[in-house]
């Protein structure tokens, strides 16, 4: 890890310091996404397919490419 | 100088047929047609003039290598967005046109999205049986079946090809961390024989070689399928077959973007003090998706270990000093160059902190942690077939069961702008040429491929006009002569004169 901490200040440029920044781990942010998985999973048993094992077993495809 | 990255995305999906037939190729069929024929009300042949997929770029065909049918009796359409839309062996295909950049090429590849869920609806209201088409967009059944999204990348002919075998490898094995779909469990045993209760990739798994021409067998991390679409004195087409298919915008971005980055770099003979070369490019591939921890170190041909997030601190400074030296001009868009790079050292940062907090940026992310959740509030195991079904829900394009557009994942491009690029062509490539034509001409132009349109003037015998460079027939270069024809003879005419 020294190592690279040692690269980026040799590149030393402002973008660098901006994006790190910009990490979108604040608490807030965490907060917000925490309350709509909630929803989410109030909600997912209606959207989720009734019989998961047959459904999953169903889904059979060829191979592409 | 590294020649600009023009682009694109094939994407094969999933397809599932309820109540009815489940034979693939037939259902593929109707979803195609249906779009054709009820919403396009437009069906261009493909011309399969410049199709060579048995051609190696290493000069040669390994013995017992088996190059890829071409499958001309299939349904094959060209749109007017420039895209090709068909039945590639037994699934719905779509190819993005080719584009200037990497966030073009997403907003096209999430036009493509739009494109299957407009083709479901118009083939389920198209049967009257009471069948229902439903399409996913993922790599794999969960079952060993897996089909590919590749990803295709203008290459400068000169680079020897060894040079971005050499390159590209470490990026190919390493970029996984962000670029991986996600999957329940895994399809193939283990090296050190354990259970495996979520990896990163779709893919990862499926790759058995280092280098080769196969895409359906034995598959290879580097492919060398030579088949340039373009003038092959100057062009490759570098085809990559090991990414999966990303919903998330920033994941679908970063794929095609540091790719595009860390292949000009290759072309530009531009590399590091350390060699990031692998001793086992392939085993690499399969620990990197099974380590959510990012500490596995991976045997370096040196005989040192480097993880996966050090390879790509590594590419990612190393790009980061070249676009400061040379520019991004590589990168079709500057703008979109110095994006890329941003988000490229904020998720690297973010993976090596905190990887959940990448939920809105990266799909495996984004999944996990709804698993993770689902979990949690039910007390389940890893081997519960509901988290095997929302694994695979997650994929679903049907907008009422789709989990992925139930999560607010971030979106670089405005949704006008995909339905846009649902019909109109990008404005930087010879796509546009081929759209506008397709759009202004539809009757007369009888077939079109990636490399030329073949008019039919009504006078033998049919008229075929090449498109050889990639980066001609631009709105810029073709807009004004567009206009000036009022017929296709008049196009040809100006063509040739």
């Amino acid at each position: 890890m020294a190592e690279r901490e040692l690269k980026k200040k040799s590149t030393g440029t402002d973008h660098a310091k901006e994006s790190v920044e910009e990490v979108p781990a604040t608490s807030a942010k965490g907060e917000k996404l925490k309350a709509e998985l909630d929803d989410l999973l109030d909600e997912i048993d209606e959207v989720l397919e009734d019989n998961a094992e047959e459904f999953v077993r169903n889904y059979v495809q060829k191979g592409g490419e | 100088m590294a020649i600009p990255k023009v682009c694109g995305i094939e994407t094969e999906y999933g397809i599932h047929v309820e109540n009815g037939d489940p034979n693939p190729i037939a259902a593929s069929s109707v979803l195609i047609n249906a779009y054709a024929q009820d919403i396009v009300r437009q069906q261009t042949g493909w011309d399969f003039e410049d199709e060579s997929p048995g051609n190696d770029a290493r000069g040669y065909a390994r013995e017992g290598s088996m190059p890829p049918k071409v499958e001309t009796h299939l349904l094959n359409t060209v749109l007017t967005n420039g895209a090709r839309f068909y039945v590639d062996h037994a699934h719905p295909e779509f190819s993005t046109p080719e584009c200037a950049d990497a966030l073009e090429c997403v907003r096209y590849d999430r036009a493509g999205e739009q494109i299957l869920i407009r083709s479901m609806a118009a083939a389920n209201s198209a049967v009257p049986d009471g069948r229902r088409f439903i399409v996913y967009k993922n790599n794999s059944d969960g079952k060993g079946n897996s089909y590919g999204t590749h990803e295709n990348y203008l290459m400068d002919r000169a680079t020897p090809f060894d040079r971005i075998v050499h390159g590209i490898t470490p990026h190919f094995v390493t970029r996984q961390i962000f670029t991986g779909a996600g999957k329940v469990g895994s399809e193939t045993p283990t090296h050190d024989g354990r259970q495996v209760d979520f990896q990163i990739t779709q893919r990862a798994e499926f790759f058995e070689e280092r280098v080769g021409l196969e895409t359906t067998l034995k598959r290879p991390i580097i492919n060398t399928r030579d088949e340039p679409h373009a003038d092959p004195h100057r062009y490759r087409r570098l085809h990559v077959i090991v990414g999966d298919a990303n919903l998330a915008e920033v994941a679908s971005l970063l794929k095609v973007g540091t790719t595009s980055l860390v292949l000009a770099m290759i072309e530009d003979d531009i590399g590091g003090d350390r060699d990031l070369d692998l001793a086992d490019p392939v085993r690499a591939m399969h620990q990197v998706s099974l380590d959510r921890t990012f500490g596995h170190g991976l045997e370096m041909s040196d005989g040192t270990t480097a993880t996966a997030l050090e390879i790509q601190w590594e590419l990612f400074s190393l790009a980061r000093k070249y676009a400061d030296d040379r520019g991004l001009e590589c990168m079709g868009n500057e703008g979109v160059g110095e994006e890329v790079l941003r988000r490229w050292e904020m998720v690297l940062h973010g993976l090596e902190t905190d990887p959940m907090s990448l939920a809105r940026q990266l799909d495996w992310v984004a999944k996990l942690r709804l698993l993770e959740a689902y979990r949690e509030r039910h007390g389940c195991g890893w081997d519960d077939h509901r988290l095997a079904a929302m694994d695979l829900q997650y994929h679903d394009l049907r907008p009422e069961r789709s989990l992925f557009a139930r999560l607010d994942t971030e979106k670089l491009i405005d949704e006008q702008s995909v339905i846009s690029a649902i019909t109109e062509p990008p404005r930087n490539t010879r796509a546009w040429f081929r759209g506008q034509c397709l759009t202004k001409w539809p009757a007369e132009v009888v077939t079109a491929n990636w490399d030329s349109l073949v008019f039919d003037l009504g006078t033998d015998p049919l008229r075929r006009v090449p498109m050889m460079d990639p980066l001609r027939g631009t709105a810029d270069h073709v807009d004004e002569l567009l206009r000036q024809s009022a017929t296709p003879s008049e196009l040809l005419d100006r063509l040739s004169s």
